[in-house]
C-alpha cells in the first residue's frame, strides 16, 4: 500500500503535522470541509432569516445541530462495515419509499412525507445516500465483472426502481437524482465508456418517448405541470403559468440585486413576489439581498464542498469508499447545479432543493449524513496510511 | 479481507475519471458564474428597475363622465362629486363572496319564472363570520345603517359585479370620510373615494330617455362594443347613456401606487399619475320647453294615467320632445338601487314607470291609423280622392254588423270627409274592398310608412310592434298548433287557429283588432305623409361636442326611406286632416278653439282604440307646417277615453308652447272616434 504524494501532498502534510499518537478520529477528520458545510449552514439561517418566512430560522437551526452531531458521529464511524449491510440498505430505501406512498400526507398534490412525531420525513432525500451505499457495495462485489453488460444493467435498474416510484409520488427531481446517483456510481467504479454510451442512447430514446411518443399515444409518462415546468425556462416571460412566473421573479430578484445586493430594499422577497422563497429559490433571496458578492460567496463554498470530496474521492482506502464518494459528489453536484440553474432562469423548475440552503429538515439532516460519509471515508483513509487501523 | 477491498488508492483510471468529474463540476460552477455575473453585474440595473414596477399598481381614477344638454345647450344630465364608503373584496371573507354568488344564482333562477308565479324573493343570506359581522357593526355606527343593510348591499353588488368594490353608501359627509381615513387600521378593507355620480338638474324630465349609468358587468365586458372598456368601469346601462356610452365615457386615469404582491398599497402617495380624459358632451334634438310641456300637459289632463307623446321634425327626424308617463326621478340609479326600488319601477301596479311607452309602448292606433288606410285604398283604386259612398251609420262585414261611434249615420262621404268625421263605415269598405283585392295592399303600405318595424332610433328599448295581415296570422296559428299541446290545452299566442280573414282587414283598416303602433311610429307615418314620401328616420342625437360645447362630431342618423306619393292622393289626405281640425264638423275643432288656423294650420286627426277589458286609448296625431320649426305630434292616454278627450288637448298645449300661441286648448269634443 503505497501512498501517492503527487496526487496527495496535502494528506503527507497534514499527517506530518499530526501528533505521534493515535490521534483521535475527530483530528483526522477533514477540517476544510466541514468549513465549509458550517459556512453554507450559517447561510441558509441567514438567508432564510430574510425571507417571509423567517420564523423557520430557528427550526432550520435546530436541523443543522442535530445534523451536525450526525455528521461527526457518522465520520467516527468505519464506512465499510455498512457494505455487510447492503440488502438491508437497498431494503430500507424502497420501504422507506413505499411508506410514503401509503402513509404519506398530501402536500400541494403531491405526496412526498411521511409524519413521524413532530418531524415530516421526506423519505426520497434520505434515499438518496441509502442509494449510494446500496449501489457502491453491489458494484465493488462485482469489480471483476464491471466488463459485463449485466452487471451494468442490475446497477442501472437498482437506481430506476426506486426512481420511478419516487415519481409516483410525484417526484421528478429526486428520480433524476437516483439516476445521477447511479451514472456517477458507474463512472467511478470503472464501469467501460461503451456501456456508457449505450446508456445515453437508451436514454435519450426513453426521453424522446415519454415526451412525445406516449403523449400521442394517450400515455401521460409526465404530468402536464411537469411538462410546462420542464419547457418554461426556454421562455419564462411568454409562459402564463405558474412555472414561468416564479422563474421570472426569482431572476428579476437575483438580477435586482447587481453587485452588492439591495439589503434590506429587497422587495422582490419581502412584498412576496418571489414565490417558495425559503425553499427551491433560496438562492434567490441571497442574490436579491447579497448581490453578486452573496451569491458568488455561497457558489464559492460548494465549489469548496465539491473540490474537497472529490479530494476525498481519490484517498478512499478502498473502492467502496470511493463510488460512495463519487455517488455523494454527484448527488450533491447535480442538486446544486440544478437548483442555481433554475434560480437564474437557465434550467427547468423541478422542485429540487438546494443542499445545505433550502429550509427543510430531510434535505440538510440528508446532506449532512453524505458529508459525515465523506469525513468518514476520510478519516478512513488517513487511519490506514498510518497502519493504525489495519 | 477481500482481495477487491485492497487496491491502490488511485489506479490511472480512476484519476482520469476523477478529472473527469472535477471537470464536470468546473464547468458547472463556469456557467453559473457567467450566468451571475450576466444578470447581476452585466444588466442588474433593467433587473432593478422590473423589480421596483413589480411593486407598483395602477388604481382608477374616474373620468367624469361627458353632460347630456339639449338643443339649446340647456343641460339634462351632469355630474356632482360625492364621497362614498366602499368595501373591498378582497377584504371580504370567502364565505361571503360564496353566499353573495348563490344569491345571485338564486335570483337569476326567480326571475326567469314566469311573471306571477316567481315565489318569495330570495333572502339575504345571513352575515357569515361572527368577525364580519362585528366589522359590519363597527362601519355601520359611524356610517348610521344596521350591519344588515350593510349585508344587503355587499351581497346585492357582489352577485351582480363580484370582485369589485362594494359600495355600501354615498354622499357621505366630509367629517365621516376623515373619520374613516384617520382610523384605517380599525376599518380594515373599508375604503372612502371621491366619485363622480350622475346629477339630473332637470328631475323627472325625460328620465326613460337618458337612461342611467352602472359599473360594467362581467357579461357586458365580452361584448364587442366594450372592447376597450376595463373592468371597474361606469358604461351606459340604458337610454342614451347606453347608446352614446362610446361619447359620454371618457377613459378613466390611474395613479401608480406601491403594492405587495397580495396587492395591498403599502403606501398612500402615488409614484405616477395618469390623468384621466373626461367624456364628450352630446347634445340632443330635444327642447327643454316642450318636453317639459308635454310632461306637464299630461299630468294635468291625463292625471296618473299612463301614456307617452312623440314630438319631431317630419323633415329631417329631429325628436323635440319624448315622454312617457308615469315617469320617475332619474338619480334613482345615482346609487346602487336595491332589488325592491327596482321591482317598483318595471311593476305593472306602478305603472312601470322605467318603461318607454313612446317607443316601446305598443297599440291598436285607433283611427289615427286612417290616413294609412287613405293611401293604401286611393292607390289600389278602391276610391278616388272624389269618390263618395253613403255611410247609414252601420255596414256588414262578413256576416257581422260593424258601426260608427254612435251608430251616427254621416249619409255622403269622401275621403275629405271621412277624416274629418272619421267615417267607419268608409273605412270598413275599404279594408273589405283591400282584402278582396289581395296582394296585402295595406299591410305593404303601412311597414312603407314605418309601422311595424323599428325606425333606428338611437335608444336601445324601441319595440317594432305588428301589422297584422295574412303571412304573419299563417305563422302563428302554426305556432300555436304546435305550442297548445305542450301548453296543456291553454292559448299560448290566440285564442283561435282561423284564417285571417275579411273582418280582419277591416278592423285594421280603423286602427283595431291585433294592431301594434308605439306613438314614435305615428309619428313617423305622419311625417312621411306630411312631406310627401319622405321616411324620416327619427334621432335624439344631435352632435357630440367638447367640454366648451364646440363640435366634435355631428351625428349622422342615416340616409331617409323614401315611399312614393301621388301628390294628389297626400293633398286629398291633407285636407281632410286640416277639416278634422279646423273644420265645422271636425272630431277635434273644439279642442282647437281659439288656435290661430290662419297663420299655423293644424292637420290632425284623433284616434280612440278599444282595447281588451279596458277603457278606450286616446289618441291624437298632428302636423303643423312651418318654414323654419315644422312638427309633428303624436300622443296617446291608455284609458283615456276619446282621441279629442285627453290626447288631443295634450297635443294642443305642447303646440302652444311649441309656437308660443295662446290657445286655451279645451278637453272634450265631439263623440267620434
Amino acid at each position: 500500500m503505497a501512498t501517492s504524494p503527487i496526487l496527495d501532498p496535502g494528506a503527507e502534510r497534514l499527517g506530518r503535522s499530526a501528533p505521534r499518537m493515535p490521534a483521535p478520529g475527530l483530528l483526522r477528520i477533514d477540517p476544510i470541509l466541514l468549513l465549509a458545510t458550517i459556512g453554507l449552514g450559517a447561510c441558509s439561517l441567514l438567508a432564510i432569516d430574510a425571507t417571509t418566512k423567517a420564523s423557520l430560522v430557528s427550526k432550520q437551526g435546530v436541523f443543522f445541530a442535530v445534523g451536525l452531531v450526525v455528521l461527526l458521529l457518522v465520520s467516527q464511524v468505519d464506512y465499510s462495515r455498512l457494505r455487510e449491510l447492503k440488502y438491508g440498505v437497498y431494503g430500507l430505501m424502497i420501504a422507506l419509499i413505499v411508506a410514503v406512498i401509503g402513509l404519506g400526507g398530501v402536500t400541494r398534490g403531491s405526496r412526498r412525507a411521511i409524519d413521524i412525531g413532530p418531524v415530516e420525513l421526506q423519505t426520497s432525500e434520505l434515499g438518496k445516500v441509502l442509494l449510494c451505499l446500496a449501489l457502491a457495495a453491489f458494484l465493488v462485489d462485482r469489480s471483476r465483472r464491471l466488463g459485463e453488460r449485466d452487471t451494468t444493467s442490475r446497477a442501472m435498474l437498482m437506481a430506476l426502481f426506486p426512481a420511478a416510484l419516487v415519481m409516483i409520488q410525484p417526484d421528478l427531481g429526486s428520480a433524476m437524482v437516483y439516476v445521477v446517483i447511479a451514472l456517477a456510481a458507474l463512472f467511478c467504479a470503472g464501469t467501460s465508456w461503451r456501456h456508457f454510451a449505450g446508456l445515453f442512447a437508451l436514454g435519450a430514446a426513453a426521453i424522446a418517448i415519454a415526451l412525445v411518443g406516449a403523449p400521442k399515444l394517450g400515455v401521460e409518462v409526465l404530468h402536464d405541470y411537469q411538462v410546462e415546468r420542464l419547457t418554461s425556462f426556454l421562455h419564462p416571460s411568454d409562459v402564463e403559468g405558474d412555472a414561468g412566473y416564479q422563474q421570472n421573479q426569482s431572476v428579476i430578484a437575483i438580477g435586482s440585486g447587481e453587485r452588492t445586493g439591495r439589503g434590506e430594499e429587497a422587495t422582490q422577497t419581502s412584498l412576496k413576489f418571489l414565490p417558495e422563497d425559503h425553499t427551491d429559490f433560496v438562492f434567490a433571496v441571497v442574490g436579491e439581498r447579497w448581490g453578486f458578492v452573496g451569491a458568488a460567496l455561497v457558489l464559492s463554498l460548494y465549489a469548496l464542498l465539491i473540490w474537497r470530496a472529490l479530494r476525498i474521492l481519490t484517498m478512499a482506502k478502498n473502492l467502496y469508499g470511493a463510488v460512495i464518494a463519487g455517488g455523494i459528489v454527484a448527488m450533491i453536484l447535480f442538486q446544486v447545479f440544478v437548483n442555481v440553474g433554475m434560480n437564474v432562469g437557465i434550467m427547468p423548475v423541478t422542485g429540487i432543493p438546494l443542499p445545505l440552503m433550502s429550509y427543510g429538515g430531510s434535505s440538510v439532516l440528508t446532506t449532512l449524513l453524505a458529508v459525515g460519509l465523506l469525513q468518514s471515508i476520510h478519516v478512513q483513509a488517513r487511519a490506514s496510511r498510518k497502519g493504525l487501523l489495519n | 479481507m477481500n482481495p477487491e477491498d485492497r487496491r491502490p488508492p488511485i489506479t490511472p483510471q480512476l484519476a482520469l475519471r476523477v478529472a473527469i468529474l472535477g471537470g464536470i463540476a468546473l464547468t458547472l460552477f463556469a456557467v453559473v458564474f457567467f450566468r451571475l455575473w450576466f444578470l447581476q453585474v452585466l444588466s442588474g440595473d433593467q433587473y432593478l428597475v422590473e423589480a421596483r414596477e413589480n411593486r407598483t399598481r395602477d388604481v382608477r381614477i374616474q373620468a367624469p363622465r361627458g353632460e347630456i344638454v339639449d338643443r339649446s345647450g340647456e343641460v339634462l344630465v351632469t355630474n356632482r362629486q360625492a364621497v362614498v364608503v366602499q368595501l373591498e373584496p378582497q377584504a371580504l371573507p370567502e364565505e361571503e363572496i360564496t353566499a353573495a354568488a348563490e344569491w345571485g344564482q338564486a335570483m337569476t333562477k326567480r326571475s326567469k319564472r314566469p311573471e306571477g308565479r316567481k315565489g318569495p324573493t330570495v333572502a339575504i343570506p345571513p352575515i357569515p363570520t361572527p368577525e364580519l359581522r362585528q366589522r359590519f357593526r363597527r362601519l355601520g355606527r359611524v356610517l348610521g345603517m344596521r350591519p344588515t343593510t350593510i349585508q344587503r348591499r355587499t351581497i346585492e353588488q357582489l352577485a351582480v359585479v363580484p370582485y369589485s368594490a362594494v359600495r355600501v353608501r354615498s354622499d357621505v359627509p366630509k367629517a365621516v370620510m376623515n373619520y374613516l381615513k384617520e382610523r384605517k387600521e380599525t376599518f380594515r378593507g373599508v375604503d372612502v373615494d371621491r366619485v363622480y355620480l350622475r346629477n339630473y338638474p332637470k328631475d323627472r324630465l325625460a328620465a326613460q330617455l337618458l337612461g342611467y349609468v352602472g359599473e360594467v358587468s362581467p357579461a357586458e365586458l365580452e361584448q364587442r362594443r366594450n372592447k376597450d372598456v376595463k373592468q371597474g368601469t361606469i358604461v351606459g346601462k340604458a337610454g342614451l347613456e347606453y347608446t352614446y356610452d362610446r361619447y359620454l365615457r371618457g377613459r378613466d386615469g390611474a395613479k401608480v401606487l406601491r403594492v405587495d404582491a397580495n396587492g395591498r398599497f403599502s403606501s398612500d402617495r402615488p409614484v405616477r399619475r395618469r390623468e384621466p380624459i373626461p367624456g364628450r358632451q352630446l347634445q340632443l334634438s330635444l327642447d327643454t320647453g316642450l318636453q317639459k310641456a308635454g310632461q306637464d300637459a299630461h299630468l294635468a289632463i291625463a292625471g296618473s294615467l299612463p301614456g307617452a307623446f312623440v314630438a319631431m321634425n317630419p323633415k329631417n327626424g329631429e325628436v323635440y320632445a319624448m315622454g312617457s308617463l308615469p315617469t320617475f326621478d332619474p338619480s334613482v340609479f345615482a346609487k346602487p338601487i336595491s332589488q325592491s326600488r327596482f321591482e317598483q319601477l318595471t311593476s305593472e301596479e306602478n305603472g312601470a314607470p322605467l318603461y318607454n311607452r313612446a317607443v316601446g309602448g305598443l297599440y291598436p292606433s285607433g283611427s289615427t291609423f286612417k290616413p294609412i288606410t287613405s293611401l293604401a285604398a286611393l292607390d289600389a283604386g278602391v276610391y278616388s280622392p272624389e269618390s263618395t259612398i253613403a255611410d247609414g251609420g252601420c255596414i256588414d262585414v262578413g256576416n257581422q254588423e260593424k258601426c260608427n261611434a254612435g251608430k251616427v249615420a254621416n249619409g255622403s262621404v269622401d275621403l275629405r270627409r271621412a277624416l274629418e268625421v272619421s267615417s267607419d263605415v268608409y273605412y270598413y269598405i275599404a279594408g273589405m274592398e283591400l282584402f278582396n283585392i289581395g296582394g296585402e295592399r295595406l299591410q305593404k303600405w303601412s311597414r312603407a310608412l314605418g309601422l311595424g318595424r323599428r325606425s333606428g332610433l338611437d335608444l336601445p328599448d324601441e319595440r317594432a310592434g305588428l301589422i297584422p295581415g295574412r303571412p304573419w296570422r299563417e305563422r302563428v296559428n302554426k305556432l300555436e298548433r304546435k305550442c297548445k299541446p305542450r301548453n296543456g290545452g291553454r292559448p299560448c299566442y290566440v285564442l283561435e287557429v282561423r284564417p285571417y280573414n275579411l273582418g280582419d282587414n277591416a278592423n285594421l283598416a280603423v286602427g283595431q283588432g291585433e294592431v301594434q303602433i308605439s306613438p314614435l311610429q305615428m309619428a313617423i307615418a305622419y311625417s312621411t305623409i306630411a312631406t310627401g314620401g319622405k321616411v324620416p328616420r327619427p334621432h335624439l342625437g344631435l352632435e357630440v361636442q367638447d367640454a366648451t360645447g364646440a363640435t366634435v362630431q355631428k351625428i349622422q342618423p342615416g340616409a331617409a326611406r323614401r315611399v312614393k306619393i301621388d301628390p294628389a292622393h297626400r293633398q286629398a289626405i291633407l285636407d281632410g286632416l286640416a277639416r278634422a281640425a279646423q273644420g265645422p264638423e271636425g272630431t277635434s275643432t273644439p279642442v282647437f278653439e281659439g288656435w290661430p288656423h290662419d297663420r299655423l294650420p293644424v292637420y290632425g286627426k284623433t284616434g280612440t282604440a278599444q282595447r281588451n277589458g279596458q277603457a278606450d286609448q286616446s289618441w291624437y296625431v298632428a302636423y303643423v307646417d312651418h318654414p323654419t320649426k315644422p312638427i309633428v305630434i303624436a300622443a296617446t292616454v291608455e284609458q283615456g277615453g276619446w282621441g279629442a278627450d285627453r290626447a288631443a288637448p295634450i297635443t294642443c298645449r305642447m303646440l302652444r308652447a311649441w309656437f308660443r300661441v295662446d290657445a286655451p286648448c279645451q278637453g272634450g269634443g265631439s263623440n267620434t272616434f
